[in-house]
């Protein structure tokens, strides 16, 4: 089950989280800052799995931003580091080339997009042409 | 829509807002801008602005994620919730999950919102409801919403379906007792084409198996048939461009088919079986160049490894996690080790086949592979290769990150004690440890090297020496001069003259005042903690006897501390000092070496202690559905090692309360000096409260108990001579000047044991005994003992009190219980009864324990406690 995800720049500011188990505000701000800590200065050869207390962050950096999902101890790494990837992709394809600041102004709908994406801490959709469509009738209705 | 309205069309506020933060060159800057808006949203919402109220929603969430407080805004989020419009609503519930959780008594006033629109005709609404009830619900909410979301499972949307079976795992994970409600749907969902539907599906099931037994039962029996139609579809189908990720279709499916599948057939025979082939399929046809492919080859394994299943399919597992070993690809690596240590438990030979590139990944330069690596390696180790793979591991230690040698050390220690066939590699490898990371070594660790060494009489000489080697060329590790102090000032004498040499030692000269020269930089030293400081003083009084010509020095050396600003040194160096000024007749009596420690009921206490903290690691583990193998922890620390007080000096900071009574029964060093250390203090309280021998030899009381009149009975060597008639075993007395010390066993009043349990399988005895003086306070010997003929693992005895009692529950002597009421475990209760007098003792318990990996579980309330307790 994902715990919590994360999308961070390199300097740490938090450009989105969503926790899908309960923490408090000042837990919520530890764990970003910690998790920025672990990822920030690994080598780009190093693996993309850092154990974090009793849990395991996976992360994938994308220019300057880093994407972290922090996982159970006993999920497959490598199909998180997929499903990073596959967020990336569906972000990248609607808003044409993402770029940070298109995830700073339309936070959002990034976190609208994640909601079909991700439910309850697990996968919801696997097609990023079924998200996109979704998204497109979704932001008919605003 | 109307623009003017609409919070994300360009040119509305929000954008604005953002801009105005970005802006801000300063913290203080943006903490300015963010006050400006929360204060205009804060107005808005108290003159109750409609217009606006989903724009300042927005605002406020991206306030929020900037870490500024937002709790002001929590009821706008459910006033907008209730709107009407879908633009209001989701704004709404975007919000709601942002800014509260399931902990918020606020999040019950939506319940009833949650409930209208998952009833609503528009399916988009539909799909706000689930997602946010998805994502935060409490366990009050999962019930209450339960029967709709059940309903939505039948809906004919495929969108809302796939919502409604994630929620639904939500619901069951928040109260497992609905499990059995969604079992017929969650099968029906397995026949649906849509991949959205059918991966919600598959982890619904999952979900449903961990949380109960009849549903795992019933999805074994219901649905393999289904999941091995969905692999077989996915894993032939052609390029599917929708699902496609590097020329496999849907992934991500394939996993979470493959994880259901080993939960499926985890212990199943019959289940392990009906998937053999496809799994045997999976694993050979699976392109493994990507990382999409190499996810699913990595699934499968673990499948395999976790079902019973056939020996041929394992071999192929194997050989995949050799080929994974030797990837170039890091996180290959990395996966490629977390595997092998669930297949330690399949197939032990093949993973000590890959014993030397896994040596090698500990070295590595990236810490996640290298932990994962040491953990294995940990593992790897037999008695047939403990030697090699030490060296290698300590070799490694002295070149290792800072950060990795907390790791390291624990793990080389461990490794060393487990596996030490003879005390002179043992001693060998401990003393290069403390050389090169004794700031590591964990107390324990050093407590029983000390225990060691007090018993190995043959090689104390070359202890010494090696550790006078040592503490010369690497003085800054803190245990190692710990330990090397110790041992300084137990066998001076060794060292100076080298007695016992071993052949394989070369001579070396050290001469007495060298031998203080080495303590006194020790105590000097500036890093030097009180501990240290503290055994540096007691290793120079013993000197002073060992070696009467340096005695004038030292006297000096220990008089510069008495005015050290810390209690402990000031009062030990005072109290020092008259020792060896006035104090010469009995000096050399009192210095005496150290009684040898038994190293047995040494190493069974501090099992003792550390099996606490495992069986609780084993029942956090236990509650953790689903938890796969349980590896051996050779490192666990304990909490306060029952011999800590041995060495530990500063005691004075002991609370009495939370120390053992004197009778407790680990202070099995008591039983072994023959010393009565119930020094009952003057004031005529509560016997000694600490196990603490060295105190009690060397340092005369602590100060908790009777620190000024100890000082000043020391200062009339009248009393104390009059005192020196007894034996010299009672030297605590007579250092103390207290009169009033007499033998523990005299002070016990009989109380008669007790059957407080007995069924057809498990016996347990209580025996009691009572500190006098304190009536309310009791502790119990409790004895269990297996009645039938197989042993019981995991043995865990719980007890509950009526609240009038407090009760402490040390840990057990084992978790073990063998067959045939052979050996039975003894656990002891400390029992204060706050009601003595008016209220009998009373208690429940459970008992709970495996018998062949089976739980058991007896209870039982005790009534026939003896009278008086």
């Amino acid at each position: 089950m994902i715990r919590f995800i994360l999308l961070q720049n390199r300097q740490g500011k938090t450009r989105l989280a969503k926790y899908y188990v309960p923490l408090e505000d000042s837990e919520k701000h530890k764990v970003e800052y910690e998790v920025h800590r672990l990822v920030v200065n690994r080598d780009p050869k190093f693996t993309n799995f850092v154990e974090f207390r009793t849990h395991k962050v996976i992360y994938r950096r994308y220019a300057g931003l880093f994407f972290s999902m922090c996982v159970d101890i006993t999920d497959n790494e490598l199909a998180y580091l997929e499903c990073i990837h596959l967020f990336v992709e569906i972000l990248d394809h609607f808003f044409s080339n993402v770029c940070e600041l298109d995830l700073v102004f339309n936070f959002h709908k990034v976190y609208l997009i994640l909601d079909e994406f991700i439910l309850a801490g697990e996968l919801q959709e696997t097609s990023k042409r079924a998200i996109i469509e979704r998204m497109g009738e979704l932001e008919k209705l605003e | 829509m109307d623009l003017a309205i609409n919070p994300f069309s360009s040119g509305t506020r929000l954008r604005d807002m953002i801009r105005a933060i970005r802006a801000c060159k300063t913290a203080a800057e943006e903490r300015a801008v963010v006050r400006r808006e929360c204060a205009a949203i804060r107005a808005a919402i108290s003159e109750g602005d409609h217009d606006y109220r989903h724009r300042n929603m927005a605002k406020l969430m991206f306030i929020h994620m900037l870490g500024y407080p937002t709790h002001f805004g929590q009821m706008e989020c459910l006033k907008l919730i209730a709107a009407a419009g879908f633009p209001e609503k989701r704004i709404g519930y975007l919000g709601l999950m942002l800014l509260l959780d399931e902990r918020q008594e606020v999040l019950m006033l939506v319940t009833n919102s949650l409930k209208q629109d998952l009833n609503h005709s528009n399916q988009f609404i539909v799909g706000l409801a689930l997602c946010a009830l998805g994502n935060i619900c409490s366990a009050e909410m999962a019930r209450d919403l339960s029967p709709e979301v059940e309903r939505l499972l039948q809906s004919r949307e495929p969108n809302t379906k796939k919502k409604a079976a994630l929620c639904s795992i939500r619901i069951v994970r928040k109260v497992p007792d609905l499990a059995e409600n969604f079992m017929g749907s969650a099968v029906s969902l397995l026949k649906e084409k849509h991949h959205g539907v059918l991966i919600s599906a598959v982890q619904l099931c999952t979900e449903l198996c961990k949380a109960s037994k009849e549903a795992l039962e019933y999805l074994r029996k219901n649905c393999l048939d289904g999941l091995v139609r969905i692999l077989r579809d996915v894993s032939n189908s052609s390029y599917a461009p929708e699902y496609d990720i590097a020329g496999i279709t849907d992934p991500f499916l394939h996993i979470r088919v493959l994880k259901l599948m080993r939960v499926l057939g985890q212990g199943d025979a019959d289940c392990s079986e009906f998937v053999n082939d496809i799994l045997a399929q999976v694993a050979t046809k699976t392109e493994s160049n990507k990382n999409a492919g190499n996810a699913i080859l990595y699934e499968c394994v673990e499948t395999i490894m976790g079902i019973e299943a056939t020996s041929g399919l394992r071999v192929l597992a194997i050989n995949i996690l050799g080929r994974f070993l030797s990837n170039r690809d890091n996180n290959i690596r990395y996966v490629a080790l977390n595997m092998l240590m669930k297949a330690m438990a399949v197939d032990t030979q093949a993973v000590q086949r890959h014993r030397a590139t896994i040596l090698e990944c500990v070295k590595d330069a990236d810490v996640s592979i290298r932990k994962r690596a040491l953990e294995l390696v940990y593992l790897l180790v037999n008695d047939a290769n403990a030697k090699p793979l030490t060296k290698e591991l300590v070799d490694y230690l002295e070149v290792s990150d800072q950060d990795f040698k907390d790791d390291l050390t624990a793990k080389i220690c461990s490794i060393v004690e487990k596996f030490s066939q003879d005390k002179l590699w043992y001693l060998d490898q401990m003393f290069k440890v403390l050389s090169l990371a004794g700031n590591y070594v964990k107390d324990d660790v050093w407590h029983a090297l000390i225990v060691l060494i007090s018993n190995a009489s043959e090689l104390q000489g070359y202890s010494v020496r090696s550790l006078y080697k040592a503490l010369i060329a690497c003085g800054e590790q803190e245990s190692l001069v710990r330990v090397s102090v110790w041992c300084i000032g137990e066998y001076g004498e060794m060292l100076v003259n080298n007695v016992g040499m071993l052949d394989i030692e070369e001579p070396i000269t050290v001469t007495e005042s060298d031998a203080v020269d080495a303590v006194e930089v020790s105590l000097k030293r500036y890093s030097a903690d009180v501990t240290t400081r503290a055994m540096c003083l007691v290793a120079l009084l013993k000197l002073s006897s060992r070696f009467p010509p340096t005695s004038e020095r030292i006297k000096e050396i220990v008089a510069q501390n008495k005015g050290n600003t810390v209690l402990e040194i000031q009062q030990r160096s005072i109290e020092f000092s008259s020792i060896i000024q006035r104090h010469q007749s009995i000096k050399s009596s009192l210095l005496e070496r150290m009684p040898v420690i038994d190293e047995a009921s040494y190493l069974v206490k501090r099992a003792a202690s550390t099996q606490a903290t495992i069986s609780s690691d084993k029942l956090a583990a236990a509650t953790t559905p689903g938890g796969s193998l349980k590896l051996p922890n050779g490192v666990a620390k304990q909490p306060a090692a029952p011999l800590a007080d041995l060495l530990d000096l500063s005691s004075d900071d002991t609370p009495v309360t939370t120390s053992a009574p004197a009778a407790a029964p680990n202070d099995f060093l008591q039983d072994l000096l023959g010393i009565g250390l119930t020094d009952t203090s003057p004031a005529g309280g509560a016997p000694s409260a600490s196990t603490d021998i060295l105190m009690d030899l060397l340092s005369i009381g602590s100060p908790v108990q009777n620190g000024p009149p100890t000082l000043s009975n020391f200062g009339a060597p009248g009393q104390a001579g009059t005192k020196l008639a007894p034996a010299t075993s009672q030297v605590v007395d007579l250092l103390d000047g207290l009169s009033s010390s007499s033998p523990l066993s005299d002070e016990n009043t009989a109380y008669p044991s007790i059957t407080a349990f007995q069924s057809a399988t498990l016996k347990i005895t209580f025996n009691f005994k009572k500190q006098p003086g304190k009536l309310q306070e009791t502790t119990i010997h409790a004895s269990f003992t297996n009645l039938t003929s197989n042993t019981f693992t995991d043995f865990i005895f719980q007890a509950a009190v009526p609240k009038f009692i407090q009760l402490r529950l040390d840990p057990a002597s084992s978790n073990i219980l063998p067959a045939n009421g052979n050996d039975s475990v003894t656990q002891s209760l400390s029992v204060t009864n706050n009601q003595h007098g008016q209220k009998p003792l009373a208690m429940r318990m459970r008992i709970s324990y495996k018998v062949n990996g089976e739980d058991r579980l007896e209870q039982g309330q005790i009534n026939n406690f003896p009278a008086g307790l």
